[in-house]
């Protein structure tokens, strides 16, 4: 398949890559360890216009598309799997929504920002008994004297921390079920919104995952984003081309497992000559090559689709689920190949492994992927 | 060769003023060439509204008569009175070439207060040294070194000239290579004559020292290269050997360069308003700093550490033996670039070029672009875990194995012996 | 202020292998940058019109495919980019080199200052610069670490092997830079869409469209001729010594006392 890949694609390609070796690499490990915000990084980004690539330039917006826009995800990710992270959640699920669904008004006034990097997005849907099955979601909004009031929790948020402008999904009529949910912006120094402790997780340590708080938090009623009851498949439709970043962000954590793996091996000795030399070893590297080709083709497959205005669900699907799946595996492997050296800290492959797991489970596991793909099939 | 068309000359002078060899002078309102000083660079050409210039295509630059340029010169670099090393270096080199060449080897040196480096330059082999006093020029400046120089080149014609390849001999040496119409090769490390056309064979590297090229500059002269510090060797200086010191000044009279020439590097009528740069650039201060303490081009022996010492105070193991041999401390660019010790220590393409007696590259691989810089040393010593490192390759002794057990070792060895 | 940047692209040379055998250099897969301290130059020309406004403009001299640095340089913050791309230029040395700059240069018009790179990391020979400096009959200031202007003056801190001076002149004039005066920043990704989208962002000129004497251009016109190339070699053999750990250096200090060295 011919992704049609241009100049202007390429020279871009390269920035990501340089930015990320300069920028992100030598910091990668220890903001790791230190579960440490890359707020210098992502000002970096900013400047280089790196936080509104598929948006129009009228919005603020590099102007490009969504495969330049994968590109991105995919180099900053092989270096670090957070930076990855933040630029997705921020890109896809917080300002695509306004560009999406926001009134011209909504765009001037968070689209902008959004997408010249002077803000940061996120995009809140799930709560502690609303995961996968969004009609379970408590949080409540209620329409009085032209203000909005939002009562309840959200959590795992992306970027909850430092983002400057919500997505956040909340009931506005309950008996309506999923038809019930509304989408509404939220500015983060909303009075009545606060954010919870950030959470200690397994991997991507340096993303600032929390839970949000809503306690009578009013906001204006313009930033209703589109129409009440909308809210469900705004969040379905913003979480399809979210999923195209995470498939990219997977590919990028495949793509430096095997890298890794590549080098490690012809360097190792063992036996008196270098590893890669055993045949039984070169066939798992041809395994980890193959299906991270495989994965490369459904993640750019996918991004073209949107690119070319066509429906893209069953793309991003599969390329989430399938690039998610081979990351951790791949990883697992080149940690396996890398002996003992590959479970100290010292080589990235550990991190990669921690980083890989998360991309099976967030905006939609595997299982709901799979949900996705089989309905587009089935009817 | 060049042409005044009469008819379309209107006596304006331009064209005078214009010519950096004084080769044009106004005769009954008419431009009229002196062919000998003209060496056709066309800069009267330019200057010309009407057109009453030409250079006709037979005359060009590349056909041009050389037999008149003989010699070889070293342009001399002093600084604080007192002469740069490779300005020794190139006037032993210098020495060599020019009796291959069966010429004399001139030198040129500008300051203030300088008469006592004239010796010096015969002493290492000059023939003939010219020397520009002035206030002025105690310290480098482009505008009024390239016109005094320019002129000294014009004049005496010397088919090679050398400059030192250090900031200021870099600065200098395209500057003048440019107003002359010349070739220059820079930052040479190795230069020869081809017997068959007597021309100068120049050797440089490129590519980051991957690869080194041979230039040649056939058919204009001076042949001109700067050439890298600490490459050429330096002569034992000979104080018995005579040679000629001319002295110019500015202000001068009479004598071998003359005056008017040299008086005309102030006046300027090299290019258009280099008067005025010439005067303008001026030197606010000049500031030394520390780094100076790091001799790595003139130690006899220099110990350096890569990679392997393993850690920042592993130097302290490095520190010690070339402390107990009485050498310097060398470094590549990896452990610069680690911050684990200052770059005044880096040896290699991007730091210095050394050429000691030993060199001991302890857990160094060797990569090229250290080579580049260390591999003309007299004694290579390699000690190096990584049997397969490429440092193996160019040393003459190798130690396979862990440079902390061996250096301390050789530490307390030469110990006792010094 | 209106400032003028002349860059190069280079092949990477920190990636530039050797074929051991033939004795070449292997440029095949070598990406090409634009040169390093180019970008310094164009960095602190972006930054000084950010400061004093004006305009930037780069110009490169190379084949076809060098519009790609053009296309960096206008993403990083220029203006205008011209490359001079003509067959006409092929095999230019520097002084050919700094001849056809010189050219365009005035061709574009009036400048305050021109910023180069001090040397080009494929051929590190630092000469283009003042040569195009001479050229325009302005003065130039080279190995510039720290950059001043006031009023219509410039002063520059040029870096020594022993320190450094202060320098001040008048614009117009050229600076090479070095390394350490500043941290380019990374292209527009929203600039890079432009170059390649808008309208004559990067323009490129034949020897049809400048002022040049064709007599000086490119290989024929150079006054220096590469003779010969070759790959550094060094002719002996290495000599491991064996033994175990106080062996190895007994016989070190042995052959060094044979050598007479210490």
């Amino acid at each position: 398949m011919d992704f049609n890949i241009s100049k202007e694609h390429e020279m871009c390609k390269k920035v990501y890559r340089d930015f990320a070796e300069k920028e992100v690499e030598p910091i990668a490990s220890e903001i790791d360890e230190n579960c440490e915000f890359p707020y210098e990084n992502i000002k970096k980004m900013a400047k280089a216009d790196m936080l509104g690539i598929p948006f129009p330039q009228k919005y603020g917006g590099a102007g490009s598309d969504t495969l330049n826009y994968v590109f991105a995800i995919e180099e900053l990710s092989k270096s670090c799997a957070t930076h990855g992270v933040i630029l997705s959640a921020h890109t896809s699920l917080g300002a695509d929504p306004i560009y999406k669904y926001g009134t011209e008004e909504q765009k001037e006034k968070y689209l902008k920002p959004l997408a010249t990097g002077e803000k940061l997005g996120a995009f809140a849907l799930t709560e502690p008994n609303a995961g996968t099955d969004a009609a379970g979601i408590k949080t409540t909004a209620v329409l009085k004297d032209g203000q909005y009031i939002l009562n309840g929790n959200k959590i795992f948020i992306t970027n909850a921390g430092a983002a400057d402008i919500f997505i956040i999904h909340a009931m506005t009529d309950k008996s309506k079920g999923t038809r019930g949910i509304s989408s509404f912006i939220v500015e983060a120094d909303t009075p009545g919104f606060s954010l919870g402790k950030k959470e200690n997780k397994m991997g991507i340590n340096a993303s600032d995952t929390r839970e949000l708080i809503f306690q009578n938090c009013k906001i204006p009623a313009e930033n209703l984003l589109g129409k009440e009851g909308m809210g469900f498949k705004i969040a379905m439709g913003t979480l399809d081309g979210g999923r195209i970043g995470i498939a990219a962000q997977a590919l990028g954590i495949a793509q430096r497992a095997l890298d890794e793996t590549v080098q490690y091996t012809q360097e190792r000795e063992q036996f008196g000559r270098p590893i890669a030399k055993f045949q039984g070893l070169q066939w798992e590297i041809a395994e980890m090559a193959t299906k991270v080709e495989a994965a490369r083709n459904l993640v750019y497959k996918a991004a073209k689709t949107k690119d070319e205005g066509k429906r893209f669900s069953k793309e991003a699907a599969m390329a989430k689920y399938y690039a998610s799946e081979i990351a951790s595996e791949v990883a697992n492997k080149a940690v396996q190949l890398h002996g003992g050296y590959g479970y100290i800290k010292d080589y990235p492959v550990e991190r990669l492994m921690r980083d890989a797991k998360i991309t099976e489970i967030y905006e939609g596991t595997t299982e709901v992927q799979k949900m996705v793909i089989a309905g587009s099939l089935l009817n | 060769m060049l042409n005044v068309i009469e008819k379309k000359c209107t006596g304006c002078a331009v064209c005078i003023d214009k010519c950096p060899f004084d080769a044009l002078e106004m005769k009954n309102n008419i431009a009229v060439v002196d062919y000998n000083s003209c060496t056709m660079c066309g800069l009267c050409v330019k200057s010309c509204e009407y057109d009453a210039l030409e250079l006709n295509e037979e005359s060009s630059q590349s056909k041009k008569d050389n037999s008149n340029y003989s010699g070889v010169c070293v342009i001399a670099e002093q600084r604080d009175n007192v002469l740069m090393d490779v300005s020794l270096e190139l006037v032993s080199e210098g020495r060599k070439l020019a009796d291959q060449l069966d010429v004399k080897l001139s030198a040129v040196v500008l300051g203030s207060d300088i008469k006592d480096t004239a010796n010096e330059l015969i002493a290492h082999g000059a023939n003939q040294v010219y020397l520009v006093e002035d206030e002025k020029l105690k310290n480098y400046r482009t505008g009024p070194y390239t016109s005094i120089i320019t002129n000294i080149i014009n004049k005496f014609k010397p088919e090679i000239v050398l400059l030192g390849a250090t900031h200021n001999g870099r600065d200098l040496g395209p500057r003048i290579s440019a107003r002359i119409n010349t070739g220059l090769t820079a930052d040479c490390t190795e230069l020869a004559i081809e017997e068959k056309r007597g021309i100068l064979l120049q050797t440089r590297p490129a590519f980051g020292g991957n690869l080194m090229a041979t230039i040649v500059c056939p058919d204009h002269r001076p042949q001109m290269s700067t050439v890298r510090p600490g490459v050429m060797e330096k002569s034992e200086p000979d104080y018995s050997r005579t040679g000629g010191i001319k002295e110019c000044k500015f202000d001068l009279d009479s004598d071998e360069i003359d005056s008017e020439i040299v008086k005309k590097s102030k006046i300027i009528n090299l290019a258009p308003d280099s008067s005025e740069l010439d005067l303008y650039t001026e030197i606010k201060e000049i500031v030394k700093q520390a780094n100076k303490s790091v001799n790595l081009e003139k130690a006899d022996i220099i110990v350096s550490g890569g990679r392997g010492v393993g850690k920042p105070d592993g130097f302290s193991t490095i520190k010690e033996l070339a402390s107990a041999l009485n050498g310097e401390v060398g470094a590549s660019r990896a452990v610069v670039d680690e911050g684990w010790i200052e770059k005044g220590h880096q040896v290699g393409q991007t730091g210095k070029t050394v050429k000691p007696k030993v060199y001991i590259a302890c857990g160094i691989s060797g990569a090229i672009q250290h080579r580049a810089g260390m591999e003309n040393s007299d004694i290579i010593i390699a000690i190096n875990t990584d049997s397969e490192a490429p440092i193996f390759e160019v040393c003459d002794y190798g130690i396979v194995g862990d440079l902390h057990q061996i250096v301390p070792l050789l530490s307390e060895a030469f110990q006792a012996t010094v | 202020m209106k400032i003028v940047v002349c860059v190069k692209q280079v092949p990477d040379t920190n990636e530039v292998k050797i074929d051991e055998k033939k004795g070449t250099l292997i440029r095949e897969g070598v990406p090409s940058i634009i040169n390093p301290e180019d970008k310094i130059a164009i960095e602190e020309a972006v930054r000084l019109k950010e400061e004093f406004g004006g305009e930037v403009t780069v110009i490169s001299m190379g084949p076809p495919q060098a519009k790609d640095a053009l296309v960096e340089a206008y993403a990083m913050g220029a203006d205008k980019a011209i490359l001079l791309s003509d067959k006409a230029f092929a095999g230019s040395d520097t002084w050919a080199t700094a001849y056809t700059l010189s050219q365009a240069i005035k061709e574009t018009g009036q400048f305050d200052l021109i910023f180069c790179g001090r040397q080009a990391i494929d051929g590190d020979t630092a000469q283009v610069g003042p040569q195009v400096a001479e050229n325009l009959s302005i003065p130039q200031i080279t190995y510039v670490k720290g950059v001043d202007i006031e009023d219509d003056e410039i002063i520059a801190k040029r870096q020594l092997e022993d320190g450094y001076s202060v320098i001040k002149t008048k614009l117009p004039a050229l600076l090479t830079v070095i390394d350490g005066l500043n941290e380019p920043r990374y292209p527009s990704i929203k600039r890079i869409i432009d170059a390649y989208n808008k309208e004559d962002t990067i323009q490129t000129w034949t020897v049809e469209d400048f002022e040049v004497d064709k007599d000086k251009l490119g290989l024929d016109a150079s006054p220096t001729q590469v003779y010969d190339t070759f790959v550094p070699t060094r002719d002996h053999e290495p000599e491991i010594l064996e033994g175990d750990v106080e062996e190895k250096v007994e016989k070190l200090i042995k052959k060094l006392k044979e050598e007479k060295v210490v």
